[in-house]
């Protein structure tokens, strides 16, 4: 099969036919979804990784990585879930309850996947996935994608750029927690406080980036 | 007595969110008025109480190695039960409440709850918890939310406070992402030392 057709099939809307492949609109969800409404310092999504795993590097490295991993395999299933299953049967009310089960248990079923046939990866990443089951970027994203009725294709383009975009902030995050271990500040505001405030600077900085990408 | 104390334990020693830094993505993300704090803050408690009732009932029936699921399960449940029910009655609040109403099921309050109380005591007890660490959680949601929209849009609940004149030039980023981050700093900050003198004294 040719692979364009594949492609723009991959990329058609479910509702509204075959659209066909539009770069535009892709570029527009990348940037989207990495710099304009990141995840963490503008929708507030996975606040509690966020503040967790930023204070060394490398564990927002493996945090970031996991995510995207859980989230594009979360997608997937949640899209099929609800597109293939959920909508012909006209149950689409239990999506909440579809999605969280289909994302718990992926995680589960990734944990075990990853534990019999890459230990390497699993002791890299294994003590980041149970926590990721309640991130709620991860559901976000499930429940913003059947929201936008984005099709598989562009559900895919945008879990992938949130994830890179909370990896992103994470590891930004991570970088600046480190110098402020050896900050001289007051009591009060030492620990998360400080956290906090770092995060509301670089929630300024990521508003710079409004109506880049239309 | 101890029920009193369930009670009134979330409201300030292990309020949710000042003391225990638990549900930050709703809390973050609702603030930017009063009234979406209060809509999201009786959607949050009651699906903490039923969950904590739940829980706490079957607590005994429920196997310990499939818990955390029944308990998502269970969440899950009382959730979709707010969010047709908030459609239905409610439609503006729904819509400017947007993704964050599905988003309670991965709320880290309730399921701490469930996890951390309504499993290991009785029904009342777990109820009182849950009322008031929901009351702790709303109280806060619209301490910070006051913040916000009186700095960012001159009014309290929808009723102008601050004067026309404000209103034309407010502090604008009170309302937008960085405001919520900044000012809930400072009442952290604030927090850390009313603990601190309080040790002091005692």
């Amino acid at each position: 099969m040719n692979p364009t057709i594949l492609l723009s099939a991959l990329l058609a809307t479910p509702d509204s036919g075959n659209q066909g492949f539009d770069l535009g609109k892709m570029m527009a969800i990348i940037i989207a979804s990495i710099f304009v409404n990141n995840f963490v310092l503008a929708r507030f999504l996975g606040i509690c990784p966020f503040l967790g795993v930023s204070k060394q590097l490398d564990s927002a490295i493996g945090m970031g990585a996991a995510v995207i991993f859980v989230m594009t395999l979360a997608t997937l299933g949640s899209w099929a879930a609800y597109n293939l299953l959920l909508v012909p049967m006209g149950l689409t009310y239990l999506s909440t309850i579809a999605f969280i089960l289909i994302i718990a248990s992926l995680v589960q079923l990734v944990e075990m996947i990853l534990q019999k046939f890459s230990p390497a990866l699993y002791s890299a990443l294994g003590i980041f996935l149970p926590l990721i089951t309640t991130n709620c970027a991860i559901l976000g994203v499930a429940v913003l994608n059947i929201d936008e009725k984005y099709s598989l294709g562009y559900s895919l383009v945008n879990a992938i750029a949130a994830g890179i975009g909370f990896t992103l902030a994470l590891i930004l995050m991570a970088g600046l927690r480190q110098r402020l271990e050896l900050a001289d500040l007051p009591p009060a505001m030492k620990g998360k406080p400080v956290a906090f405030l770092v995060a509301g600077i670089m929630s300024i900085a990521f508003l710079g980036f409004a109506g880049l990408g239309g | 007595m101890s029920l009193i104390k369930d009670l009134t334990k979330g409201i300030y020693r292990e309020n949710p969110v000042f003391r225990l830094v638990l549900g930050m993505c709703p809390f973050l993300a609702v603030t930017t008025s009063v009234e979406n704090a209060l809509g999201m803050g009786a959607a949050a408690t009651f699906v903490l109480i039923c969950s904590n009732f739940l829980v706490s009932l079957f607590r005994n029936i429920i196997p310990s190695k499939v818990r955390i699921p029944c308990y998502i399960v269970i969440i899950a449940t009382f959730v979709t039960l707010v969010d047709m029910v908030m459609n239905a009655y409610l439609p503006d609040l729904h819509r400017s409440l947007g993704i964050f109403i599905p988003l309670i099921v991965v709320n880290c309050i309730i399921l701490g709850r469930a996890e951390g109380f309504a499993n290991r005591n009785p029904v009342l007890n777990s109820i009182a918890d849950a009322v008031g660490m929901g009351i702790g959680f709303t109280l806060a949601m619209v301490i910070l939310a006051s913040f916000r929209e009186l700095l960012g849009n001159g009014t309290l609940l929808n009723i102008n406070v601050l004067g026309s004149a404000y209103q034309n030039q407010p502090l604008l980023i009170a309302i937008l992402a960085p405001g919520a981050f900044i000012l809930l700093s400072f009442i952290l900050g604030f927090f850390n030392i009313l603990e601190k003198r309080k040790g002091g004294r005692q």
